[in-house]
């Protein structure tokens, strides 16, 4: 019985520690990829403006309460807009953003082709 | 290819490059979100900055016509700059001013308003910048008008001349 509850007990302290150690990862994750708008290119993680403390307080609050990244992303960009975040979102609007790198990097492969073919020749 | 093509296309190159970078080097760098405008006011509830139990209800601003939201603190200089222009909008034009004390002191928010005159109707204590937050703000001052509940106009800074005319140019 005693055995029974101690294991009810550890099992309760680890299930509990490993929330909050995925709530915080999941905050700095989150830290990390929004902009401090009023810095100089800087996160609100790197960042201690007002901003920036005031911010962190409301993802916290949010990601506590139970909301989704997806969630606080959305209120996030809902505010200040899309520039709001490191990463941008895959919309229309950053579609070119998205695939300029990928078209780059197939025109770039086609000409070294080409070259070492005629090369070849 | 003949090399004076060369040199007209690397000079033509060049130049647009030269514009380019004086183009964005002459731009606004200050990011100005729009994002609320055209959106209605987030729901809130603020203390009132001189009776604790008087609460400000953002779903009572629904219902009015015109009312200016004025987010401002007294440890804020750009504010005390703006504020005869926030007495005269008060005073000569009868609008609505609900003013949303920043995260301050309620004895230091009371006394500047003692000594510069309280153009408010109605002060909310954020305390926690939260409500500026669900605003959109990220600073002081920043002033939203606002048309049955809807933001119609947003400032970011300080208010002039220029952006009186266009508030009350809203009002008409």
């Amino acid at each position: 019985m005693l055995f029974k509850k101690y294991f009810l007990i550890i099992v309760f302290f680890l299930f509990t520690t490993h929330s909050i150690l995925a709530n915080e990862e999941l905050k700095n994750k989150i830290y990390k990829n929004v902009r401090c708008i009023v810095c100089q290119g800087q996160s609100i993680y790197e960042s201690n403006s007002d901003f920036a403390l005031d911010l962190k307080k409301l993802i916290s609050k949010k990601i506590d309460a139970g909301e989704s990244e997806k969630q606080i992303y959305d209120f996030l960009i809902s505010r200040y807009g899309e520039w709001i975040v490191f990463t941008p979102r895959f919309n229309f609007n950053s579609l070119i953003l998205w695939l300029l790198p990928l078209i780059v990097f197939a025109i770039g492969g086609f000409l070294i082709f080409r070259l070492n073919t005629n090369k070849k020749k | 290819m003949n090399i004076r093509y060369r040199i007209i296309i690397l000079t033509v190159t060049l130049l647009i490059i030269f514009a380019l970078f004086l183009k964005v080097l002459n731009s606004n760098k200050v990011y100005q979100p729009n994002q609320m405008i055209g959106k209605k006011i987030p729901e809130f509830v603020l203390e009132d900055l001189f009776d604790k139990k008087i609460k400000i209800n953002s779903k009572e601003l629904l219902d009015k016509d015109f009312v200016v939201i004025n987010i401002w603190a007294s440890w804020c200089i750009p504010c005390r700059v703006e504020h005869p222009l926030l007495i005269n909008l008060k005073n000569n034009n009868q609008i609505n001013i609900i003013g949303i004390n920043y995260k301050d002191e309620r004895m230091n928010a009371k006394n500047f308003l003692k000594t510069y005159e309280n153009p408010y109707q109605l002060v909310g204590v954020d305390s926690n910048g939260e409500v500026s937050i669900q605003l959109g703000a990220y600073g002081v001052p920043e002033t939203y008008v606002l048309n049955k509940g809807k933001i119609i106009f947003k400032n970011i800074g300080p208010l002039n001349e220029d952006i009186v005319t266009k508030i009350l140019q809203l009002k008409k």
